[in-house]
């Protein structure tokens, strides 16, 4: 998973220096300052999912099913939300202000950036969906902590790249 | 021992570096032994190679502090290069298993050693910073070197797949060959300082006994320099793939007397030549799509998609340096510049050989 | 105590299966295996293929240069030639056939009875044949709907803006992003592989300062693929963007920019040369001990060499970049660190030189192949630390000089230690030596090929002549170089032709090798040649860094001396 986790780092970090090597250069089109806002109920959701998928991974380690599924249905719905939020945040941007990947700089490389995050998100969202659904048929026990821990890790490391892309594009952007 | 060679190498870095101190004269010899040698290599590639494009022929000054910094830098190359293959080619011989001897007695196992290895890493260290040294000195020297007053301005243009070169200083616009002044009095310098922008996708502006390349990245204007202490005739080429016909997207660089070149600017900037001989093949030309693309100062052709036509029969060669330009290879090249330069963006107006004629002899008279 | 591996180990203890299987069975075995010596097979087998393809697109690329206005080619033929060639031989021959030997050796070496991912290590493979086919698919793909080249003409290393859709209408970049891309997911994988498979599952007592050089230099390889494939993943993902959704990322008319494509290109192309020549140097670090009867001089140097030549490799990348109009500065800081490269290189270099020094070699074909690498690769790092000295680069760079330097490397290091590899590795693989005939005939007619074709091609450089060029005009006396080189590039064709056969025919009529042939010292010699399913009945237990030295020396055994941290018996 660490090898993993270090080459979605390389790749983040090639659109990280794209958009910020394309501040500022935009020919025309709106500005960051003019059309974002920040996001903060969805960075509150998906960080605390960090937290709740911590918890469902005691939860397994100590046998304790309860906690376990509860802990990831928690973390499941957070990701949930976090994503609907960025949907509707670029629904916002696509049809109130006409903002699109087309539309200058600022749009591709905002849209490549975020985008690819909310790609890795649905990704592990599908996972740990997979693993809550397999834990509602009771297939996972105790000996599926490695596994599930290091799923958990890649969670961890989509939450780590979304405290730099919000970092990035939404403070330092702007 | 050690020191005498450690300060030899210090002493030929600091007359590289431009300080000459009394205390290093023994080694002044060996910075003017290495020049010689220098010398002496590149006469013999010289007289083995002779070509428009030998980089080791220089005839501008940044060409020459390349050329010079080439030179030091085979030197070394070249020593270590003796020297390694030298010991190989020893241990090789004076090491091989020899018939007769015993097969099963294997040699002295030997692991390592710090000291020789302290030796051969701190040794190419050394040898890496005087050559870092006298680098670097030439890069600053190269791209920070100051532009004089006199110093003539070029914009250039890189298409697909020819030159467009603007003098702005003197509203004079043309293609494909670049004329500048010669810069012959060390005193005054002359250079041209070029600017390099692109039409399209990435270009090289290479000229090889001028100096390096620069490449006209899209997006952003680079700059560079170039002083011909020579009159005459320099070739290059384009040097970033840019597509089909990027192998025939040639320069030619016109250095000649400042007159001379004063000549070829006014004669430039007046209008085209109106002949009324030739008005039957310029209403050719202007009632077909030629004008959509091409222009000719003061007609009604104004297209900048293709090179600028109103000094045609001023240059040597047609379709950026790969035909010259005689009446019949414009008529070829009319006909169907994809016979030439297939791939080229000029395409074929299937005109009837009748209109083809009569175009080409409007424009034989634009000189 | 044990202070050798357990003999006991070497044993095939599988009941020999006696009827004939069909061919199918066969094929199907090969299809779903997971086991990493078969992996191996079918990445070298593969990477052969690709191989011989590349090959004659550059046997048919130099009659077309073989004389100045050739009209052999169009030009159009000419430039997707070259950029498929490119990104064949690096892609899909050169990554791909280290990966083969490091798939098969590496657990071998270490003791392991396969890698610690088989299920991924067959995915990987699979997904680089994919991959790879993608791209030459791309010939089916014609000219596409909008007119301009199906089959990617752009050069391999792609330089936006001439990849955008403005500019390559048809659907070549396509192919070519995606083909890589794709063989890319391979390439992590089995990086991934070895990387968990060299720090999880070494045998007992064989500490990492224990482990052999090949293994070493394969986890460093590897851990620079995993650190430096996603960049060219990213670059190729926003050319995509770019072209079908509406990008700007190198747009210039919306203020785009083509240099960035150019660091991204290169922040993975630097470190994808370095992948591709640790492998080589793993090779080296096994065969010129072997044969010149002595230990490597200098394990820990050497190891600490490979590191820091992997850390260095990612800080040279403008060096390609120097005609691109960056600031003196930033060119400065790029010849620091392109020279500094330099330094372990040439440490690898010395140490290869003291191995040999005071030994007894013997010139047995691969040793043969391993003398011309040192000759050759120290020229070649010469040349570039030519190219490495900025202004001379402004005249060299995009030169036939380039290309004749990192063919030196490629051709003169890189392939030159692979043939060492094949002939000393093909008695494990197979069970039978190849011809020692064939090899000799095999060498020394690419030595002749080699040095016709990359030497003399450095003239014409040096002389004006580009790169990636379809032709060209007379009169620049590039023409009888062009001709040299034409004629050294079939030699070198006549020659991997014998080396081909040899490789076929010795699976069938080679003298019977036994375990270790070449009387070596490391763990994979202990085994059947070929290896039974399982590699190792028990798993070995070594004490020093060359276990069977210590078992055929027991009077001189090599952890009484061995350059080891912990041991504080080191002398020497």
């Amino acid at each position: 998973m660490w090898c993993l986790i270090t080459a979605e780092s390389a790749m983040f970090l090639i659109f990280v220096v794209a958009y910020i090597f394309y501040l500022g250069k935009s020919l025309n089109g709106p500005t960051p300052k003019e059309i974002l806002n920040l996001p903060i109920f969805d960075t509150v959701c998906l960080l605390s999912s960090s937290i709740t998928v911590r918890l469902s991974v005691n939860g397994l380690l100590k046998h304790s099913q309860m906690a376990f599924i509860g802990w990831l249905t928690a973390t499941v719905l957070l990701g949930i939300t976090f994503l609907l939020g960025t949907g509707k945040e670029w629904n916002d941007l696509i049809f109130k202000h006409n903002f699109t990947i087309h539309t200058n700089l600022f749009g591709t490389t905002f849209y490549s950036l975020v985008g690819l995050h909310a790609t890795h998100v649905a990704i592990g969202l599908l996972m740990l969906s997979v693993v809550l659904m397999l834990g509602l048929f009771g297939k996972v026990d105790q000996d599926q902590t490695r596994r599930f821990h290091s799923l958990s890790m890649y969670w961890h490391f989509v939450d780590g790249v979304w405290v730099v892309v919000f970092i990035v594009v939404y403070v330092i952007g702007r | 021992m050690k020191r005498f060679a450690l300060q030899s190498l210090r002493g030929s870095a600091q007359s590289l570096l431009g300080v000459r101190s009394g205390e290093f004269r023994v080694h002044e010899f060996y910075t003017s032994l290495l020049r010689a040698l220098g010398k002496f290599g590149s006469n013999l590639f010289n007289k083995l190679f002779v070509s428009p494009t030998n980089i080791f022929d220089p005839r501008s000054a940044p060409a020459h502090e390349i050329f010079r910094l080439s030179m030091f830098t085979l030197i070394v190359t070249g020593a270590i290069f003796i020297t390694v293959s030298g010991l190989l080619l020893y241990a090789i011989i004076r090491y091989r298993q020899r018939p007769g001897e015993d097969a099963d007695q294997e040699p002295p196992q030997i692991y390592g050693s710090n000291q020789i290895e302290l030796a051969w890493t701190v040794i190419p260290i050394l040898i890496v910073v005087v050559l870092f040294l006298s680098t670097v000195r030439v890069i600053f020297s190269i791209q920070h070197a100051a532009e004089p007053r006199q110093a003539l301005d070029v914009q250039v243009i890189g298409h697909r797949f020819w030159w467009e070169f603007h003098y702005p200083k003197y509203g004079v616009v043309t293609a494909n060959e670049l004329h500048v002044p010669v810069s012959s009095d060390p005193k005054s310098p002359l250079p041209t300082y070029l600017q390099l922008a692109t039409a399209d996708v990435d270009h090289s502006f290479w000229v090889p006994r001028l100096t390096g390349k620069t490449d006209l990245m899209a997006g952003q204007v680079n700059n560079m320099w170039i002083q011909p202490e020579v009159a005459g005739l320099y070739l290059g080429q384009c040097s970033q793939f840019c597509g089909a016909e990027h192998a025939r997207m040639l320069l030619r660089v016109y250095a000649e007397s400042p007159e001379d070149f004063q000549k070829w600017i006014a004669q430039q900037q007046r209008n085209a030549v109106d002949d009324p001989d030739a008005s039957a093949g310029r209403a050719v030309f202007e009632q077909n799509v030629c004008i959509n693309c091409h222009l000719v100062k003061g007609t009604v052709a104004n297209g900048r998609f293709g090179p600028d036509l109103t000094h045609l029969m001023s240059r040597d060669t047609i379709a950026s340096g790969t035909m010259p330009n005689t009446r019949d290879n414009l008529e070829k090249w009319i006909k169907n510049p994809d016979a030439y330069k297939p791939g080229c963006l000029m395409p074929s107006m299937q005109l009837s050989d009748q209109d083809v004629n009569r175009i080409v002899s409007y424009l034989v008279t634009l000189r | 105590m044990a202070d050798s591996i357990h003999l006991s180990g070497i044993i095939d203890l599988t009941p020999e299966d006696k009827h004939p299987r069909l061919w199918l069975e066969v094929m199907h075995e090969w299809i779903v295996t997971t086991d990493h010596k078969k992996i191996g097979l079918m990445y070298i087998a593969a990477s052969m293929m690709f191989l011989v393809i590349g090959g004659i697109e550059v046997l048919l690329m130099r009659i077309q240069l073989a004389v100045p206005e050739s009209t052999f080619l169009a030009p159009e033929q000419y430039n997707q030639l070259f950029t498929l060639h490119g990104t064949t031989m690096i892609f899909f021959v050169a990554m791909t056939i280290e990966f083969g030997f490091a798939n098969y050796m590496v657990p071998l070496m270490i003791g392991a009875r396969d890698m610690a991912f088989p299920r991924l290590n067959a995915f990987s493979f699979w997904i680089y044949l994919f991959g790879a086919s993608l791209l030459y698919y791309s010939i089916l793909g014609g000219k596409g709907v909008y007119g301009g080249s199906g089959i990617p003409d752009v050069g391999w290393f792609a330089y936006a803006p001439l990849t955008e859709k403005a500019f390559s209408a048809g659907n070549g970049s396509d192919y070519w992003a995606l083909a890589i891309f794709i063989s890319g997911i391979g390439s992590i994988g089995t990086a991934l592989n070895i990387i968990v498979t060299t720090i999880c599952m070494r045998c007992k007592g064989m500490k990492l300062s224990r482990m052999p050089l090949f293994a070493w230099l394969m986890l460093v390889t590897s851990v620079m693929v995993v650190a430096a494939i996603p960049p060219l993943s990213a670059a190729q993902i926003m050319l995509l963007i770019d072209r079908y959704l509406g990008g700007h990322f190198f747009d210039a008319q919306a203020g785009g920019s083509a240099v960035i494509w150019a660091h991204f290109f290169w922040i993975f192309g630097h470190p994808e040369v370095y992948i591709l020549v640790m492998p080589a140097f793993g090779f080296m670090n096994e065969i010129v001990p072997v044969f010149s009867r002595k230990v490597i001089f200098g394990y820990p140097a050497m190891v600490a060499a490979s590191v820091g030549i992997a850390f260095i490799s990612f800080t040279v990348w403008a060096h390609h970049m120097f005609t691109v109009g960056m600031e003196p500065v930033a060119n400065t800081v790029f010849v620091i660190s392109t020279m500094t490269i330099a330094i372990p290189t040439g440490i690898k270099i010395f140490n290869w030189l003291a191995t040999i020094w005071g030994g007894k070699i013997r010139f047995t074909v691969p040793m043969l192949f391993c003398i011309a690498f040192l000759f050759q690769f120290t020229l070649a790092g010469l040349t570039g630390i030519m190219l490495g000295v900025a202004p001379f680069d402004w005249q060299l760079h995009n030169s036939a000089f380039v290309v004749a330097h990192f063919h030196y490397v490629i051709v003169g290091g890189i392939l030159f230690a692979l043939f060492g590899a094949f002939y000393y590795w093909f008695p494990k693989m197979t069970g039978r030596m190849m011809s020692r005939t064939l090899g000799k005939w095999h060498f020394w007619l690419f030595v002749l090929g080699f040095h016709l074709t990359f030497d003399f091609m450095h003239i014409p450089g040096l002389l004006g002549m580009p790169r990636e060029v379809y032709t060209y005009e007379p009169g620049h006396h590039w023409e009888i170089w062009n001709m040299i080189v034409t004629i050294g590039a079939f030699v070198q064709a006549v020659a991997i032709i014998i080396f081909v056969y040899n490789l076929v025919r010795s699976q069938f009529t080679g003298k019977l090798a036994g375990n270790d042939p070449w009387d070596a010292w490391t763990l994979e010699w202990a085994t059947t040649s070929p290896p039974p399913n399982y590699n190792f009945a028990s798993e070995p237990m070594v004490r020093s860094r060359r276990p069977l030295w210590d078992l055929k020396h027991p009077e001189d055994p090599d952890w009484k001396y061995e350059f080891d941290a912990e041991n504080e018996m080191a002398t020497k």
